[in-house]
């Protein structure tokens, strides 16, 4: 439509004439606000890929006229980061492991980095309250319970082995006999001291077999969980 | 002679079948050679029953039976991908529902495949299939070209689904969301769709209207780019004839820009232009009114198309993509807003002078829903192209719930729509079994998109926000684990609008079934004769 559109009732407007199944088209005008918005869209576009890095030459592209670079942001913003902490970094770094409690401002820096390391690489097994997941083997780290050792030095051992690991040689080990199917023990014996074990934790078991069992476990269980069945950190044998 | 060559056709592929099955190195191939042994096996009976027979001239007559069928695929796969919807959305809600017998087939990672393809390709696709074949043969005034062509095209992409579908569960895939189809089934999308585009441009050519109708412009443009998408992207050399896997052409962030350059306009495509085309043929002739602008159709049309292959960088912003690119494919989809709701004004003005069918006329209703939510998703998806917005949005449930506004609420309302108005049509009945039933399902659906999308705006914002989240020194505040642990209650709002979205459909099919079931015959034949 050429001539310039006046303002009618859709049913005013003559149509194009085509009739397609009983489809006609109107000829009504474009309306106003939306090509004017198409046209703003565009020129915004114009000036934003002349500011920003847009359009491909032969060896680049163009920079854009401000000289904005995402990498160059993440970089500048991690180096930010990294000046501001760059001090209590070096106290870190060079403090000694058990001193870390002793300067609040340094405690309280460890504690925050701590956190944010262990919800990266740590919660995806220990959960990330720390609760661990027991049934598929991923120990309770909230208890006083310690496979390895509670203190800094053996919680600083075990994460930086790891355990149970075979790539690293200073990694602890530790694996109980298949006392049923090697044959380390008849059916009967592993019986009673499954009963003994109980009557150690105060459950519910069969005083007569877990007497028996106490002979079984002193000769073949204590050598790493401790004639009292306390357990032994150093080798992860438990409690 | 035609008859007998098929028949030979379908004897050699039934035989090369089994022998593939016989020498497969994995059991998706075996079992994907088996299908086509058996589909090419009862295909060749079909042929051979009427081999020979004289074909009456039905020249003068619309090829509907084909729409017909694609009636009965689109509500079929709609509601088998809404349930796998359902089911994984619950998953994800209650991870417990993996269950561990089902691992390797039935888990979370096997079936979201299945979901976006059934919906997508199993229901959008025989929706645009039939819609095209219907619109293509009124608006030409002339039958399907092709005689027998349609039914190809239609079976051919049934026997797509069934393959790529059981490939997914036995874990033959591409790894390239939207694109996951092996090899082979690749092959196959090829024929079939080339056929398609042969019978709707033959359609066109021995049309008997002076002009070609808008609707078909953009169904051609959806044909023709989605060949082209398809080609590019699933560019693959197979590690063996006898084998599902296959090794990309392109590597690294090449790999990274050509899926999204076809991921993007999959949606362009697929999901834009093609159900524009639906919507300009059947929205005008559920309201009975012209369509608005015949201008506005022009200039929307060509800028759409133009500007929508250029938008798909936005999809990797701040990743290994160059910066310009990224800035580029910014820019096209903010420009890209205006030439999205061109479509929207056409079908919407096209009401002027009948608002009141709104009160009285559920379909209409349902039609200008979906042209709503098309409106909003395609003004949302500019915005989340935004690099400052992206940044937020980016991975978070946020995206998940701007594409199910547009897949639930513009793609399946425009389609339930279509059905409603097709099947009383196609079938020959003089109106639906009930408009009671349209408008509980108008409401259902309805109501489960809200929900659908509300909760993802939230958990999206909500995780993307707890993401970013650092402290003084600049380290993260929280866990992955807490964020998921965060969007529980969402995820159980989500699922729930999914089951009602599903339910919806539920009552639909019932209604179309009634329908055919239980309506008196029409008296006059309206839907026959093209104008000679």
């Amino acid at each position: 439509m050429c001539a310039k559109p006046i303002k009618k009732e859709p049913k005013q407007v003559e149509t194009t004439g085509h009739n397609w199944d009983g489809i006609e088209e109107l000829n009504n005008p474009m309306p106003r606000w939306w090509v004017w918005t198409f046209y703003a869209t565009i020129v915004w576009g114009i000036g934003y890929s002349v500011a920003y890095p847009a359009w491909p030459l032969i060896t680049g592209a163009t920079p854009g006229l401000i000289g904005s670079s995402t990498r160059a942001d993440v970089a500048a913003e991690i180096a930010r980061v990294d000046a501001g902490n760059a001090e209590i970094k070096a106290k870190l770094v060079a403090a000694d492991l058990n001193g870390i409690g002793a300067d609040p401002d340094l405690a309280a820096y460890a504690e925050r980095a701590g956190a944010a390391v262990f919800r990266t690489n740590c919660s995806t097994c220990h959960g990330s309250g720390a609760a661990g997941f027991e049934g598929k083997g991923y120990p309770n780290l909230l208890d006083d319970d310690w496979l390895w050792g509670g203190t800094m030095e053996d919680i600083h051992l075990t994460i930086t082995h790891g355990i149970r690991n075979t790539t690293d040689p200073d990694a602890r080990y530790s694996e109980m006999p298949k006392f049923g199917v090697d044959e380390l023990l008849e059916e009967a014996q592993i019986g009673q001291v499954t009963e003994y074990v109980l009557a150690m934790s105060g459950q519910d078991h069969d005083a007569a077999l877990a007497a028996e069992g106490a002979v079984v476990f002193v000769d073949n269980c204590s050598g790493c969980h401790m004639e009292d069945g306390a357990g032994d950190p150093t080798q992860g044998a438990r409690r | 002679m035609w008859d007998y060559l098929k028949l030979i056709g379908l004897g050699l592929m039934a035989i090369l079948a089994a022998i593939a099955a016989n020498y497969a190195h994995d059991l998706a191939y075996q079992v994907n050679a088996v299908t086509v042994m058996l589909a090419a096996g009862i295909s060749f009976l079909f042929v051979l029953r009427t081999a020979g027979d004289p074909r009456p001239n039905l020249q003068h007559e619309y090829f509907d039976g084909v729409v017909r069928a694609g009636a009965i695929a689109t509500a079929f796969w709609g509601v088998v991908g809404f349930l796998v919807g359902v089911v994984i959305a619950t998953q994800l809600a209650f991870p417990q529902l993996n269950f561990e017998w089902a691992q390797g087939y039935l888990n979370f990672g096997r079936l979201r495949p299945l979901h976006t393809s059934a919906v997508i390709f199993a229901f959008g696709g025989n929706a645009l299939i039939m819609s095209s074949f219907y619109i293509v043969q009124r608006t030409s005034a002339a039958r399907l070209f092709g005689g027998s062509l349609g039914w190809f095209v239609f079976w051919g992409w049934q026997l797509v689904i069934v393959l790529a579908a059981t490939g997914y569960v036995l874990g033959a895939t591409q790894g390239k969301e939207y694109a996951e189809p092996v090899w082979y089934v690749d092959i196959l999308i090829t024929v079939v769709w080339v056929a398609f585009l042969v019978a709707f441009m033959g359609t066109l050519f021995k049309r008997k209207e002076p002009h070609i109708y808008v609707a078909n412009w953009f169904l051609l443009a959806m044909i023709l780019t989605v060949a082209m998408l398809h080609l590019v992207n699933n560019a693959a050399i197979p590690v063996s004839i006898f084998g599902s896997a296959q090794v990309q052409l392109y590597a690294g962030v090449q790999d990274a820009m050509v899926q999204w350059w076809y991921g993007h306009n999959a949606v362009g495509f697929f999901l834009t232009a093609g159900f524009l085309g639906m919507m300009y043929y059947f929205v005008p002739k559920q309201a009975e009114r012209p369509v608005y602008s015949y201008k506005l159709s022009i200039i929307h049309f060509w800028a759409l198309i133009f500007l929508y292959i250029w938008a798909g960088p936005h999809h990797l912003h701040y990743t290994a993509l160059p910066d310009w690119a990224s800035t580029l494919g910014m820019v096209f989809s903010v420009i890209l807003w205006m030439p999205s709701w061109g479509g929207m004004i056409n079908g919407l003005m096209t009401l002027s002078g009948a608002w009141d069918k709104l009160r009285t006329d559920p379909i209409i209703r349902m039609m200008v829903v979906s042209i709503g939510f098309y409106g909003m998703s395609t003004f949302e998806g500019p915005m989340m192209s935004i690099k400052a917005v992206n940044s937020l949005s980016h991975y978070t449930d946020w995206t998940i719930g701007h594409v199910h506004s547009g897949a639930l609420g513009w793609n399946g309302m425009i389609t339930f729509g279509v059905l409603y108005y097709l099947v009383p049509r196609l079938w020959n009945r003089e109106r639906l079994y009930s408009l009671k039933l349209v408008s509980w399902h108008f409401w259902l659906a309805t109501i489960g998109i809200v929900l659908y999308a509300s909760s993802m705006w939230v958990t999206g914002i909500m995780e993307g926000l707890m993401w970013r989240e650092v402290d003084a020194n600049g380290f993260l505040v929280n866990a992955f684990a807490d964020t998921v642990a965060a969007k529980f209650p969402m995820y159980v709002v989500r699922a729930l609008g999914g089951g009602l979205f599903l339910t919806g459909a539920l009552i639909m099919c019932y209604n179309l079934w009634m329908t055919v079931r239980a309506q008196p015959q029409r008296v006059t034949q309206h839907a026959a004769v093209p104008a000679e």
